[in-house]
């Protein structure tokens, strides 16, 4: 009896499976809807950007705001390219550009190295981090911004502070992230290599760091807007060159426009540096499984 | 009887635990047991099951071997000496994947013989030896994720083996994996082990798998962990583990150690119970 209800059961199911339904059909299928979300996803960032720029050009035009406040994309852009073609003060955009991005690098790499290296030594050696983790605390709550003044005191106008203020900005976030990354390394891993005959030195060099890497990388993404900001700020208070310069004697002639390109130009630099540090971050973490894709 | 015997006799024992115990502090503060007045020989080449009760500090037993954790009282010798700090002739099998993720599964392999000095060429050499006799030729340049279970275990027993390990301490390896892989690990593990002749302490809660892999057979009471008894098992080798459980001999001891362990099995549940 049970035999007969199985097999209506299977003659039942047969008929389900259409013509149609292959492999091929299935996949390409998927590979179709995939590209239709792809171009969904550009169209609506493309058009969100283009209502934005229009409707600040329109509302500008039609005095809705008041360009002297808001400026509008034209006059900034406009300014965008007097900047790049005549320069500003006798000095072309170019180096001012260069002179910013000099800092925040020296401050970004200096800081970035020495943040990993004083959060792993600290992460792998209990009684100091047990010793120096108040301090660090305590130092840590100083709002880096206000050491800008010290800082142009101390080492004057030109790249040594506004390295300083960004070493700032990037040391604690890296060291943080780098400390707590020692402390979550895998125990079984550390102990498999320990039997396996590694010295503290090569636990530290092929155990410890690679499994931190993924929250170092974290911080780095973080921090080299940090540095940016630490370098600008830094040219605010006191400086002869920079993007900071810039916004600063932009304010003081009440060019907004002039204000609003400089940040322009920051966006970009700091869109272009995560974009970097998202192609070294993918090369570097081939191990790591790809995330399922999702139907 | 000999209170210390030889380093260099053949006939000393490769592993002996003399009467350990072994307290340590937990988190909160209390002092507890995890083994007491522990006895165990086992014999070069002798393939040895731990089998006990969850928790009652089996792995305990095998930290004291690696030198990872130092006895309270007692004295635990490897080949005649003391243990001082982690020996090289020791190998280990961990329960969780212990597979570096970052590292291909050749790089995987090679890490022992690197740390240890040798030469990369020689390194690399001996690792593809290794992975052929695993079976996994071809998935050199493959990540741990991209593996199976079983797979991933294979590669780490050949991580192991390559260190020729003369004692090898296996802490539930096979616990993670499926039934049927389990019994193909099994019989891979015999036939690693009667080509290296090393010595094995095999920890497990799995009583099948200690009697179709072992020569002699722990029990362990519930904690704190003392040997409760000990059973020879003279199944004939060379075993297949994938066939050995319809054995009437398998089933005989199997039903006989059960009956022992039984009674520590509804202690240690208990005590869960009361802890709970």
């Amino acid at each position: 009896m049970t035999a007969t209800v199985t097999n209506t059961a299977t003659q039942t199911a047969a008929p389900a499976f259409r013509a149609g339904t292959s492999d091929a059909e299935i996949e390409a299928a998927a590979a179709k809807a995939a590209r239709k979300r792809k171009n969904m996803v550009m169209f609506w960032r493309l058009l969100i950007l283009v209502v934005f720029l229009g409707g600040w050009e329109i509302a500008s035009r039609a005095k809705w705001i008041d360009e002297f406040f808001f400026a509008s994309p034209s006059t900034i852009m406009k300014r965008l390219y007097e900047w790049g073609t005549q320069g500003t003060d006798g000095v072309s955009l170019w180096y001012h550009l260069w002179v910013t991005m000099e800092e925040s690098l020296i401050g970004f790499f200096v800081g970035s190295i020495t943040g990993v290296l004083v959060g792993v030594a600290l992460g792998r050696n209990k009684m100091a981090s047990d010793v120096f983790s108040v301090y660090i605390k305590v130092i840590n709550s100083v709002p880096r911004v206000v050491l800008a003044p010290i800082f142009i005191m101390l080492f004057g106008l030109g790249l040594a502070s506004k390295v300083a203020l960004s070493f700032v900005m990037v040391f604690f976030v890296v060291f943080s992230n780098a400390f707590q990354g020692v402390r979550e390394a895998d125990r079984a891993l550390i102990a498999n290599a320990q039997i396996l005959g590694a010295s503290k030195w090569q636990i530290t060099r092929s155990v410890i760091v690679p499994s931190a890497m993924s929250w170092i990388f974290a911080s780095l993404h973080v921090s080299f807007g940090f540095a940016i900001i630490g370098a600008i700020v830094g040219e605010f208070v006191g400086s002869r060159y920079g993007i900071g310069l810039l916004i600063n004697v932009a304010r003081g002639s009440f060019d907004a426009a002039g204000m609003y390109a400089a940040i322009v130009i920051i966006m970009v630099v700091a869109l272009l540096a995560e974009y970097l540090m998202t192609l070294l971050e993918h090369r570097l973490a081939k191990w790591r499984p790809a995330p399922l894709q999702d139907n | 009887m000999k209170i210390m015997s030889a380093p260099h006799d053949p006939m000393t024992p490769a592993v002996e635990m003399i009467n350990v115990s072994r307290r340590f502090v937990t988190p909160d503060g209390k002092s507890m047991t995890a083994i007491r007045n522990f006895n165990m020989t086992i014999g070069r080449g002798e393939f040895v099951a731990i089998v006990g009760p969850t928790g009652c500090g089996k792995s305990t037993t095998l930290n004291l071997v690696t030198g990872l954790a130092k006895p309270s009282s007692g004295e635990v010798r490897l080949f005649g000496q003391p243990i001082n700090g982690i020996d090289p002739r020791i190998g280990f099998a961990f329960q969780t994947d212990a597979l570096f993720p970052w590292r291909s599964v050749i790089d995987n392999v090679v890490a022992g013989p690197l740390f240890r000095g040798k030469p990369k060429a020689e390194a690399y050499e001996r690792a593809r030896e290794w992975l052929a006799r695993v079976n996994l030729t071809g998935h050199e340049s493959k990540f741990p994720h991209q593996l199976s279970g079983g797979m991933r275990k294979r590669v780490a027993l050949a991580q192991t083996f390559i260190n020729e390990p003369q004692v090898l301490l296996m802490d539930e390896p096979f616990s993670a994996l499926d039934v049927q892989t389990r019994v193909l690990m099994h019989d891979e593990l015999l036939k690693l082990w009667s080509e290296a002749k090393a010595s094995v302490l095999f920890v497990t809660h799995d009583l099948e798998e200690a009697i179709a892999l072992a020569d002699r057979v722990y029990v362990l009471t519930a904690g704190p962990a003392t040997v409760k008894s000990v059973y020879e098992i003279d199944i004939p080798r060379p075993r297949v583990a994938s066939e050995i459980r319809f054995d009437q001999r398998f089933v005989d001891i199997s039903h006989t150690i059960w009956n022992d362990l039984r009674e520590e099995v509804m202690a240690g549940a208990a005590r869960t119970e009361v802890a709970a």
